[in-house]
């Protein structure tokens, strides 16, 4: 028996921000849901199953934070899940979901995902002092700054790609309205001069914190021809795990990047995906992962993917627009940036992008990735369903 | 510094996680909360017409937003018990006490908190308790000290009233503490590695099926799924393969910016560590430089690593190590 399709009919976010300090954690994951079923013209009573991510429990220090937040996502008496794949867990949330809905256990189902950075401790969550270790060296930025030199050296790109990408991806947020980041009056010149943090990495080619949510109403065939609004088809999903050190392993162009990639353009049957997809929204939190995920996700050939940021083609206008919401780089509610990347994939093939809209964009890819580059999530989705 | 393990005995040492959060209340949990400091115990009214102590955002039926809020009495019914023979660090009080579900009057759901007893066998279920208020209040659920028996009194005939929630002053935020204690066990296999560089030599392991060589070892090698047992010295020397210069402070490091933070692979090494390079200005650290590590007297790890004065390694050398 073949799977059942997977349309997205509701997606919904909160206005991303530094900190929103009017709302409970209850409160936040409520406004998103709310919107995705106003977007679905749905009720609670329509959804069977909730599934919702976030990053760590440590970084709000609510454990099992599912819990609580059942009242508020209408779960009592419904099965409720919780995904758990560091930052790319907003990706993999949504996976989980679509395969209920494919595997025919649920025929609606409601998946979200959230952070609350400003009442968190991403920071110390993430790099505890454990006894005997040698102390780490830095942060975030630190821990991925040497991947990017070593990106650099291996391919000869040029010191400038990482702000072309800071300064587009800005430039895309100033017509997303949920972005975070509104920086209206940012240049290439400001990007360029932004304080160095981590050398090879500036200021401005780095993530916001944000508070946000995001979410998404999945369903089967029969809910899709009842959506009030044109629909996104899953045209492949696929996830992939590697340590985050092994000996072999490639920091820059993970195998298992590579491997989710491979598998989900087989799904949907894409040979060519810079030909063949129409819109990218993957996870760049440092502005040089866009070139290096171009080539992971095979976009370009191996060392060229800053040639194809150089040339303009990541875009909005080029001809394979990269992070036209504004991206991570803009937003960045941790345990939420995967699903927004693979809501806005969704949004750009329903024609409801607005103001970030990629004309005639009929194919999407959403990526997510976490860890120190050690989980992998991605989808297809595309105007129509699945044919076979 | 702690003294050389024996590769026989594994290590163990506490590991306490302690952080302060900081939370948001949004307006349901705010007034809860506000109404304490005041001595005033709120509930919510959920659609089916039930009070809820304490009040929640979102009706549990029907997921309704619920801000109908009323006050109910600081007295109540014991619904169940769990005698607390050993009260531990952060708990209500630091004698022995019953852990107690209170349905206080005009509510219809249990609060949980502490009775202050003398013994278990003054406790019972259907008991009459009342609320003891803390003396310093701050917007907090203990701003309830505890509860304490009440002797025969009868519950009060008045139902629960309607209340607006209004304070002056409200509650929006509250710091909630978290801890967690461990025993932090590195295993057997960092315990040898912790063990060799007390004689400051760098032991990995190899794996016996694709022969590279961890370090620091983790007892098994995560491509292949198989144990790692055969000890293999690496090092000293060993190459820059890839860095950064860090320049913002972190909080946690007493170390002056700029400096660099590095992935060295020291020489015989499947894999490379994590390291700081110093002796050298930090923008003149390239990809390939040779270094080696410096100890100093108390450093379990090496402190940094210098560079040795060897020619840089070329890139094919390492270029499988990034």
């Amino acid at each position: 028996m073949s799977k059942e399709p997977v349309a997205v009919v509701g997606v919904g976010q909160t206005q991303h921000t530094a900190a929103r300090r009017d709302v409970s954690l209850a409160g936040l994951v409520r406004e998103a849901a709310l919107r995705a079923l106003e977007d679905a013209e749905l009720t609670w009573a329509d959804i069977d199953a909730v599934v919702i991510g976030k990053a760590p429990d440590f970084f709000e220090g609510v454990m099992m934070p599912e819990l609580y937040l059942a009242d508020a996502l209408g779960a009592v008496g419904k099965p409720l899940l919780r995904v758990h794949t560091a930052g790319s867990v907003g990706g993999s949330t949504a996976l989980v979901a679509a395969t209920q809905v494919a595997a025919r256990i649920h025929r609606t189902v409601l998946t979200l995902a959230f952070e609350k950075q400003s009442e968190s401790n991403a920071m110390w969550g993430l790099s505890l002092p454990v006894p005997f270790q040698q102390p780490l060296l830095a942060g975030a930025g630190g821990f991925f700054a040497p991947h990017v030199r070593a990106y650099m050296r291996r391919t000869g790109a040029p010191a400038g790609t990482g702000a072309l990408v800071a300064y587009k991806d800005r430039r895309n947020a100033l017509r997303n309205p949920y972005a975070h980041l509104h920086e209206r009056g940012l240049t290439l010149e400001k990007v360029r001069s932004s304080p160095m943090l981590w050398d090879p990495i500036r200021y401005s080619e780095t993530c916001p914190s944000s508070d946000g949510a995001c979410a998404m109403v999945l369903t089967d065939r029969a809910g899709a021809a009842r959506a009030p609004r044109p629909c996104a088809w899953m045209h492949g999903g696929a996830m992939r795990s590697e340590p985050t050190l092994f000996a072999g392993k490639d920091c820059v162009s993970p195998r298992a990047g590579r491997d989710c990639a491979a598998d989900v353009y087989r799904q949907a049957g894409i040979t060519d995906p810079r030909r063949q997809i129409d819109a990218v929204e993957m996870y760049v939190p440092f502005s040089w992962y866009e070139p290096m995920w171009l080539e992971n996700l095979g976009f370009a050939a191996e060392g060229e993917g800053w040639k194809l940021v150089e040339s303009g083609i990541t875009e909005l206008d080029g001809e394979l627009p990269v992070n036209p919401s504004g991206g991570v780089l803009s937003t960045n509610p941790i345990g939420a940036s995967g699903m927004i990347r693979f809501a806005e994939a969704a949004l750009q093939v329903r024609g409801e992008a607005g103001e970030h809209q990629v004309e005639g964009a009929r194919t999407a890819l959403g990526h997510a990735y976490g860890g120190g580059s050690q989980f992998f999530a991605m989808w297809v989705v595309g105007d129509a369903p699945p044919t076979g | 510094m702690t003294p050389a393990p024996s590769s026989s005995e594994a290590l163990r040492a506490p590991l306490v996680v302690e952080f302060p959060f900081t939370r948001s209340l949004g307006p349901v949990q705010s007034d809860f909360l506000t109404g304490l400091r005041e001595r005033t115990v709120l509930g919510v009214r959920t659609t089916d017409g039930r009070v809820l102590v304490p009040p929640v955002e979102y009706d549990p039926v029907t997921a309704a937003e619920l801000r109908d809020l009323v006050e109910v009495a600081p007295t109540g019914t014991v619904t169940t018990w769990a005698w607390n023979p050993s009260p531990s660090r952060g708990q209500p009080l630091d004698t022995p006490f019953a852990w107690v579900l209170v349905r206080l009057d005009g509510a219809d759901t249990a609060l949980l908190h502490a009775l202050d007893a003398p013994g278990p066998e003054a406790v019972r279920t259907g008991m009459r308790v009342r609320i003891r208020w803390a003396e310093r209040r701050t917007g907090a659920i203990t701003d309830i000290a505890c509860f304490t028996p009440d002797g025969d009194a009868a519950a009060p005939a008045a139902g629960p009233a309607p209340h607006s929630g209004e304070f002056t002053e409200p509650v929006r935020g509250i710091v909630a503490p978290a801890r967690l204690d461990y025993t932090y066990a590195p295993g057997r296999a960092q315990t040898r590695f912790l063990a060799a560089l007390a004689g400051r030599r760098t032991v990995g392991e190899r794996c016996p099926s694709c022969r590279k060589v961890y370090v620091p070892p983790r007892g098994a090698c995560p491509t292949c799924g198989v144990a790692t047992a055969e000890q293999v010295e690496v090092g000293p020397h060993g190459t820059v393969t890839t860095f950064c210069i860090v320049n913002i402070k972190a909080k946690n490091l007493d170390i002056e910016v700029p400096y660099v933070y590095a992935h060295i692979a020291l020489d015989g090494a499947g894999l490379a560590l994590h390291g700081r390079i110093a002796g050298i200005p930090y923008d003149q650290v390239r990809m390939g430089l040779r270094v080696t590590p410096v100890w100093t007297e108390d450093g379990r790890y090496p402190d940094h690593y210098r560079p040795t004065g060897e020619p840089d390694a070329d890139y094919d050398t390492y270029k499988e190590l990034l």
